[in-house]
């Protein structure tokens, strides 16, 4: 009888060696004379056991992991193809406080199935949303979404079926969706585990918002760092088109729905919503002012939804069990559930989904572990490079929109990056300023000088140059960036700078650098 | 998207008509007629669509190595854009580069995530090692090393990416052998 091995094919999985292991097992499996069938799944987000290997024998999975491919004749001997005990077993991995403490809504499939395997899709819940959706009225649709809470996953947080409402009341003969896959946080990754271990979701999500808005067409713009999350989701609308859900006639409703992939080139300012649009129609990604919003000038010109993989991803879900069943995650006006990154100096780094309201330390220190390198925690970075700093005792602080949003932080896309007490906060202020440098799109002086004389002056504080005069001059200039500049880039800069500041004052409270030194 | 179709045609019969009597390209060189075809080819892909410049772009670099500065008349007389359009996106955008790259390609994050955990210091070491400027090639070429901000493997800082294969926990060892494996 054949065993089937599931080896995750998650561009993090290979990052770490899951094709040579593949390789090693198919190879093994060969001169055993043991009949193998090796499924490339998504990964299950626990990224410090990858590659982890899951074996299934009747309907049940046992995992192994980390597994290196030295490991594999061993863990052959140990008959882990049966099962078998060794060293590296972990049991059913459901099973491990990390994934058994998660509400896994979005990432129901992620980790579980082969990514592009439409049967096994279907038999685990897939199209059952777009099916009930198409027996719909789009008002309906719009009105289920708005009533699941759901909020834009992008980092705004925009109730999403109000931004829907407005794209299907604006009239007009050629609409779009687009997907923002531009995914360029520093400490984010699960819109590209979703691309690459579920793509199908987000293209029914884009269906859906297709039907819901009355958008015959839609892009996903996906940056160019991800060529694994590009190439899965290439196949995955292949895949569609072949099976008559996406093209001129969406499963036979009559209604067609195209989809095309555009790739990215390195701009961090793309992944801002109208950055993206000019991108997308060719042009420099520069900020467009608004108004107009996209939902009623985006893509060349037409009413367009533009959201998140996530809450695309997320769509789904709420079709097929409804509006109250995912409201019903959650805490005050933050529902339903986040995929939060654990990232950095972290031991145990990974996806968490959980509802809204689980507090930082819950995730830093029960899902996490602490730090990778055993020292002491110092601070976080929450939401980004344009995310505030928090320190040890803000971590009790619930992770939602509004609680954040009044402590001076932000949620972002939900990443959280990890420091230990070796990280110098004035270097990272200065980096803040550095990469808005080097990331602006240069259209408003704000951001495009400020950032620049940020940078400088920071410099002067770390070599110890009137230290608080220029803590001072900082302050000012954060003032006029968050005030005066068009896009969250430039406003959101002094985000990172000033928790810094505030927190950790001592970083910045430097003696003179002597030039001999 | 209509009248981008309209307008593609267009500007595909302008291009037809002038094909091989380009005043402000006339590259008399075969390298500059070979980069030529190159352009007309990758730009017939895709209908000639203006909008389609990212993923000309790409495709151009993909072919060539960079995007010469050469090719910019060129792909401004195939998609009816000026030239200082083209220049500007070519500009813009990261990934695209004018001269071209050593035979391997190394992206190294120097993000927050990867800097928790030494990227920094790993980037400079690999880049005294390799003996390359961070962003720059080395005299023989054999090594491009490239900042970039995010691969995404942020729970496995430090990050990197060569010849698109992605690299974890990545170390100087590592890194090297996997560039000496790349270059083989």
């Amino acid at each position: 009888m054949s065993v089937t091995v599931y080896i995750p094919c998650d561009s993090a999985a290979l990052s770490v060696g899951a094709d040579t292991v593949a390789d090693a097992i198919r190879h093994e499996a060969r001169i055993r004379d043991i009949d193998v069938t090796i499924v490339r799944n998504g990964s299950r987000g626990l990224f410090w056991l990858e590659p982890l290997v899951e074996v299934e024998v009747d309907g049940n999975r046992t995992a192994y992991g980390p597994v290196t491919a030295a490991d594999v004749p061993k863990l052959f001997d140990a008959a882990f193809h049966a099962g078998g005990s060794h060293p590296l077993a972990l049991g059913p991995i459901e099973d491990h406080p990390f994934l058994k403490n998660q509400e896994r809504l979005t990432f129901a499939r992620v980790g579980i199935i082969d990514p592009l395997d439409m049967a096994a899709y279907q038999s685990h819940g897939g199209l059952t949303g777009l099916r009930r959706a198409l027996g719909m009225t789009p008002e309906q649709i719009v009105q289920d979404v708005t009533d699941s809470g759901l909020r834009g996953r992008g980092g705004a947080g925009f109730p999403t079926g109000i931004k829907w409402k407005t794209v299907a009341e604006t009239a007009c003969e050629t609409k779009y969706v687009c997907c923002n896959a531009d995914e360029g946080d520093s400490g984010t990754f699960a819109d590209r585990m979703i691309m690459e271990g579920d793509p199908f979701t987000l293209i029914e999500g884009m269906v859906i918002a297709g039907l819901a808005v009355g958008a015959g067409e839609g892009y996903v713009y996906i940056r160019s760092e991800y060529p694994h999350a590009i190439a899965t989701m290439l196949a995955a609308i292949r895949i569609w088109e072949a099976d008559g859900l996406l093209g001129d006639d969406v499963a036979g409703s009559g209604k067609p729905f195209r989809l095309h992939v555009r790739k990215g080139a390195g701009a961090y300012i793309c992944g801002e919503e109208s950055s993206m649009l000019e991108s997308m129609e060719g042009k420099r990604g520069t900020v467009r002012a608004k108004p107009p919003i996209p939902a009623v000038a985006g893509l060349f010109g037409q009413p367009t939804v533009v959201n998140n993989v996530l809450s695309l991803a997320t769509v789904p879900y709420i079709m097929k069990e409804g509006a109250e069943a995912y409201r019903d995650f959650g805490m005050g006006r933050s529902r339903g559930t986040q995929p939060f990154q654990l990232a950095g100096n972290i031991r145990q780094g990974g996806l968490v989904e959980k509802a809204f309201g689980v507090t930082i330390r819950e995730l830093i220190e029960d899902f996490g572990g602490g730090t990778a390198s055993g020292r002491p925690f110092r601070a976080a970075q929450l939401g980004g490079p344009l995310g505030a700093y928090v320190d040890d005792a803000m971590l009790d602080l619930a992770m939602d929109y509004e609680a954040l949003a009044e402590a001076g932080a932000m949620l972002g896309h939900g990443g959280i990056v990890v420091f230990d007490d070796t990280v110098d906060m004035a270097e990272m202020a200065r980096f803040a300023f550095e990469f808005c440098e080097i990331e602006s799109c240069g259209k408003c002086t704000p951001c495009r000088i400020g950032a620049v004389r940020g940078r400088e002056t920071v410099e002067k504080i770390i070599r110890g140059e009137d230290a608080a005069r220029n803590v001072t001059l900082v302050e000012d200039l954060c003032d006029v960036m968050t005030d005066g500049s068009l896009c969250a880039m430039g406003g959101l800069t002094p985000m990172p700078v000033r928790s810094a500041i505030k927190l950790f004052p001592d970083d910045f409270d430097r003696p003179l650098r002597h030039a001999a030194e | 998207m209509r009248t981008y179709a309209v307008h593609a045609s267009v500007v595909r019969n302008l291009r037809d008509a002038r094909r091989g009597d380009y005043r402000m390209t006339d590259i008399s060189t075969a390298a500059g007629n070979a980069l030529r075809d190159a352009v007309c080819s990758i730009c017939g892909r895709h209908g000639d669509d203006p909008a389609a410049l990212l993923e000309i772009l790409h495709e151009l670099q993909d072919e060539w190595g960079c995007v010469e500065d050469d090719a910019v008349p060129m792909l401004a007389d195939a998609l009816n854009l000026s030239r200082a359009e083209v220049h500007g996106v070519v500009s813009f955008y990261h990934d695209f580069r004018t001269s071209p790259a050593g035979r391997v390609t190394v992206k190294m994050c120097r993000a927050e995530a990867c800097q928790s955990m030494g990227a920094l210091k790993l980037i400079e070491d690999i880049c005294t090692r390799m003996g390359v400027p961070l962003g720059g090639n080395g005299d023989d070429a054999r090594v491009t090393i490239e900042p970039v901000y995010c691969l995404g493997n942020c729970a496995l800082a430090p990050a990197a990416l060569i010849d698109g294969r992605p690299m974890g926990r990545a170390d100087i060892d590592k890194l090297e052998n996997a560039i000496a494996e790349a270059a083989a």
